[in-house]
């Protein structure tokens, strides 16, 4: 009796302990975030730092609520947000299609081994100048930009898990009878999941780089839009804004992902 | 008429600096229902035979025939386990051992009861939703007899299948393999390296000779083993007898 209660004592202690370290986590997170926009706000307005080039959190929020209600940072969010997505999808699903033709056939893979090389090493945003004149200043020469700088490097990481799946899986489906589809399919699909969702967590990154590349260069409308105009007009609250609203964007777009990595892969592990 | 027959199987493995001679000269015949081991040191090509036997691997020569045709992996006469269970962990049980009925089109609601019977008797009744993770190691290898047994195969082709087990759970699932193919009246193939359980289970050992592999001596188990269970086999007086003998032949085998 007196054992188990002590059990359950020191049980309780433990959980209390978990709790109290969370709220210490939590703690110095939210300290961090308030000394950095305080301190700033603060080196701004002391003039300690030049606030014409660094702003601060206080004309940054202005501008905020003013570009809200005047609609164009809406018009502006979403352009960016519908190209970033499709320039992810587009990237991931067409590099993991790539990914799947070099497995069905080895030797094209070998052939191709060399371009794939050269083509990642090359920096892909040097592309933007010629995909704006071949497909105009448009919103698709912009999703082009955020699919192409991921397009890449996801074909050859799932490639290279495609590779790299245990043969014996695929040895127990031949043994059944089965078709190269199937034995995709059935093994060395699912057996990269894990691998294509640490690219998509990756690509989610790449591609904010490239649609904002994609606005520097095409300038019309857009985050990336927003930073060049404030840089040329020397409104730099417009570019911290800009930056602030892509950092919030990119990182729900990336706990969207993880949300999709739970769904995705279940092998009782959770 | 035999129901497996070997002819001339040879086969050499090449690389780009040299070329190896896995198996030379393999003949040998199998009727229906019997249960033989291939046992030998590694090196012997014991894995690769199985691979030709099922199809798999081509031999440079020679030609496998089962029931007078050749074999093909796309008919599924042939069934195969391997060392590891190699359950696919992100399937369920349920989903594991349909997996050869899917794949060739004969899932129905029938083979599928038939499958999960099959499960049932192997006292795996309540995981169909399990994942294989959550299995002991004696369990998986359960299942993974149970979706190679769900094709209904007409020859198995066991690959060290113990291997990776405890000492218990190895000598339990002898036991379970050998009367589950005793009562469906399964030609099986067996390759161990394991001495007392090629005697234990099989009614012909085939000992081979390494590098290359070929075929050194032919025992028979005697009717008074081959009609116990491994388990009681292994404390039969005789056992021990063709254990030594079997020992001895091994040891004359190895390179000084």
């Amino acid at each position: 009796m007196s054992l188990n209660n002590d059990i359950k004592l020191l049980h309780n202690k433990y959980l209390t302990g978990l709790k109290r370290e969370k709220k210490l986590v939590r703690f110095y997170q939210l300290l961090i975030f308030l000394l950095f926009f305080s301190s700033w706000e603060i080196a701004s307005h002391h003039s300690w730092i030049d606030p014409l080039i660094f702003s601060s959190p206080s004309k940054i929020w202005d501008l905020l609520i003013i570009k809200i209600l005047d609609g164009s940072l809406a018009v502006h969010l979403s352009f960016t947000l519908l190209e970033t997505v499709l320039g992810f999808i587009i990237g991931t699903l067409s590099g993991t299609l790539l990914a799947a033709i070099l497995w069905w056939s080895p030797i094209l893979s070998k052939v191709l081994d060399p371009y794939l090389v050269i083509l990642n090493a090359m920096p892909k945003v040097a592309l933007g100048p010629i995909l704006i004149v071949a497909l105009g200043p448009t919103l698709t020469s912009i999703i082009a930009m955020g699919a192409i700088i991921s397009v890449i490097i996801t074909t050859i990481v799932v490639y290279t898990s495609f590779k790299e799946v245990d043969p014996n899986y695929l040895k127990v489906l031949q043994t059944f009878g089965a078709t190269r589809s199937q034995c995709f399919k059935e093994a060395i699909l699912p057996a990269c999941f894990p691998t294509i969702i640490s690219t998509l967590k990756v690509n989610v990154g790449l591609s904010w780089v490239g649609v904002i590349v994609g606005e520097f260069l095409v300038s019309s409308r857009g985050l990336g839009y927003m930073i060049i105009y404030g840089f040329q007009v020397f409104d730099f609250t417009l570019v911290l804004l800009s930056l602030l609203v892509i950092a919030v964007f990119a990182t729900i777009m990336y706990q969207l992902v993880e949300l999709l990595e739970k769904k995705l892969i279940k092998n009782g592990s959770a | 008429m035999d129901f497996l027959t070997l002819k001339g199987i040879c086969h050499t493995y090449f690389t780009k600096s040299s070329f190896t001679t896995a198996l030379t000269d393999i003949s040998l015949d199998v009727r229906e229902g019997e249960f033989i081991s291939f046992l030998g040191p590694s090196g012997c090509g014991k894995t690769t035979l199985l691979s030709i036997i099922a199809g798999l691997l081509k031999p440079t020569e020679g030609s496998v025939l089962l029931e007078n045709k050749p074999v093909e992996s796309k008919k599924n006469d042939i069934g195969y386990m391997l060392q590891q269970d190699y359950l696919f962990p992100w399937k369920t049980i349920e989903e594991n051992i349909l997996l050869g009925l899917k794949v060739n089109g004969r899932l129905t609601a029938d083979s599928k009861a038939k499958t999960l019977h099959l499960l049932e008797k192997m006292s795996l009744g309540k995981v169909e939703t399990s994942y294989p993770k959550q299995l002991s190691g004696g369990m998986r290898q359960r299942v993974a007899l149970v979706r190679t047994l769900a094709t209904e195969p007409k020859l198995l082709m066991l690959d060290e299948p113990f291997s990776a087990l405890d000492y218990q759970t190895k000598l339990k699932l002898e036991d379970l393999v050998s009367s589950t193919l005793k009562s469906f009246k399964k030609t099986a193939i067996l390759v161990t390296h394991d001495i007392g359980e090629a005697v234990a289970m099989s009614d012909r050992v085939f000992l081979l000779s390494p590098r290359p592999g070929k075929l050194h001596k032919t025992f028979f188990i005697p009717e008074e083993i081959r009609s116990m269970s491994p388990f009681n086999a292994r404390s039969h007086p005789m056992f021990n007898e063709l254990f030594q003998s079997i020992w001895k032949e091994l040891e004359s085998l190895e390179p000084e």
